[in-house]
């Protein structure tokens, strides 16, 4: 009972913070809206028992990406209404269109996970996990059944990092 | 029911309290050490050699006005000084201050709580506290604190990817992220880490420094450039908040650095049979004693050393900490993997 209490609490505020950083006109606002829906999202993994995943939410995302983009705020300093902003090139609808896609996707993937339940989730969690604490679990999922999407995910990074040198020094 | 509920909340309101007063005191002892290092005396007028001016301040900054610029973001200008004042106060859960003891016959832990991810709880708190000043600087609406507030968030990104690396290798010797299970660790190894990871204690006292904004890295606050950096347009009790949760922080990192590098709450040498005599002393006081050390180092270097230049300053982070840090965190790994 308490535990659905604070899932419905958690979750209505991390839908709250959502909409308000669309919505808000101040860009730094916006930005702390973001924060405070990242921070709400670690009380959700907290709620789930993967409190590595939280600390790690909380580090990476609420303290380190975010801390960047008002950075970038507040050096640009948008002070002019969004209006100014928008690309009078821009006459379609795409956006919408995009949106929409979206959303019909995820609806689609709720109602097909609560239709059945993935088998995989179910193996996952009869697999024999050798170790107790939550780091371990994590360390050792990553490095045992998720290893290729571990790897691939790094790859990733790694390319936005050289993309990032390539495109802020042009010769090196 | 009061194992659960009563001793929590009991722990909660003693730490809170001791932090607050440590934390004035701890004023004072800067006051104090600075002076006599500059051969002079220090606050002398408000009790026996000044003993009551931390009340005296703290009377002084609740009835300041207080004032709010006109073109200043209202609500982000107050809500800067409460965000980096609780994220400075909340990390004090997971600190062990000792073992579990038995207090009036029955079991106390001397610590708040022990979760398996503690280490890391404290350093994703402690990005979060970054926001305190960032957004004090930007709510004011003004040169300096806008100034010092893009120092503060280049600076702490750079030190937290250095610390955040070098904590790293000290979760590799101890092979938990526990602060209760790293001071065991220290104990059955029968080694102080500071002795195992000497440089990963040098980068981390440099990065708490950092992290702290303490001298010789405090340009967030620089006072000959920035008329006072990030706080230049707050007063009275909001002021006195980024004031409490800078010194707070600082007995946190004194705390952190204690737990990691010199076994927390455990005697030299915990191991050595000869020395168990030193057990008669009782373990919070051993961790006092060590956090003190530490936080009389931090005052020490600000009557020492010159503050460091901006460049000179991400220089030493990004080409001189973060390698150092990989590699230690590279011969850490090898070595444990070869033991």
């Amino acid at each position: 009972m308490a535990e659905a209490i604070a899932f419905y609490f958690i979750s209505a505020c991390i839908l709250g913070f959502a909409v308000l950083v669309i919505s808000t006109r101040d860009t730094v606002h916006s930005v702390l809206f973001l924060v405070l829906d990242f921070l709400f999202v670690a009380a959700l993994y907290v709620l789930l028992g993967a409190q590595f995943l939280a600390a790690i939410q909380i580090l990476v995302y609420a303290g380190g990406i975010v801390v960047l983009y008002l950075f970038v705020v507040m050096l640009v300093n948008l002070k002019r209404p969004p209006e100014a902003h928008s690309d009078p090139h821009r006459k379609t609808n795409w956006g919408f269109a995009l949106s929409i896609a979206v959303l019909v996707e995820l609806a689609a993937v709720a109602a097909y996970s609560y239709a059945r339940p993935a088998p995989a989730l179910a193996a996952a969690a009869q697999a024999p996990v050798p170790l107790s604490g939550n780091t371990e679990q994590v360390g050792w999922l990553l490095y045992t059944s998720y290893l290729i999407p571990f790897e691939i995910a790094s790859m990733l990074l790694l390319v936005a990092m050289i993309g990032a040198i390539v495109l802020a020094k042009r010769e090196l | 029911m009061v194992d659960s509920f009563v001793i929590p909340l009991l722990k909660i309101v003693i730490v809170l309290n001791a932090t607050l007063v440590a934390v004035t005191y701890m004023v004072l002892l800067e006051r104090k050490v600075i002076a006599w290092a500059q051969s002079r005396l220090g606050p002398m007028r408000v009790g026996p050699y000044g003993i009551l001016q931390p009340v005296a301040d703290a009377v002084k900054l609740m009835i300041k006005e207080d004032i709010t610029p006109v073109r200043a973001d209202r609500w982000v200008f107050t809500a800067a000084p409460i965000i980096s004042m609780v994220p400075a106060l909340i990390v004090y859960a997971v600190i062990p201050f000792g073992p579990k003891i038995t207090l009036f016959g029955r079991q106390v832990s001397l610590y708040i709580t022990d979760i398996n991810v503690g280490l890391l709880y404290i350093v994703s708190v402690a990005s979060v506290g970054v926001y305190g000043i960032i957004l004090a600087g930007y709510a004011s609406n003004s040169k300096f604190p806008l100034l010092a507030s893009l120092r503060a968030s280049a600076q702490l990104i750079s030190y937290e990817v250095a610390v955040t690396l070098t904590l790293v290798s000290v979760i590799l010797m101890s092979g938990t992220l526990s602060m209760v299970g790293i001071v065991d660790a220290q104990y059955n190894q029968g080694v102080w880490y500071i002795f195992a990871q000497p440089i990963a204690f040098v980068l981390v006292l440099i990065g708490g420094l950092a992290e702290t904004n303490r001298a010789p890295f405090d340009l967030p606050e620089a006072e000959q450039e920035l008329t006072g950096g990030f706080h230049t347009e707050y007063s009275g009790m909001r002021f006195a908040l980024f004031f409490l949760a800078e010194y707070a922080n600082m007995i946190v990192v004194s705390s952190v650095v204690t737990t990691l590098f010199l076994g927390g709450w455990l005697p030299p040498f915990p191991n050595t049979a000869p020395l168990h005599f030193l057990y008669a002393i009782p373990s919070w006081v051993w961790f006092f004693l060590k956090s003190f050390c530490f936080l009389y180092l931090f005052i020490w270097i600000r009557a020492t050393l010159p503050r460091y230049r901006y460049d000179q300053l991400m220089a030493l982070g990004w080409k001189f900490l973060i390698p150092l840090a990989i590699a230690n965190l590279v011969v850490t790994g090898i070595v444990k993997v070869l033991l």
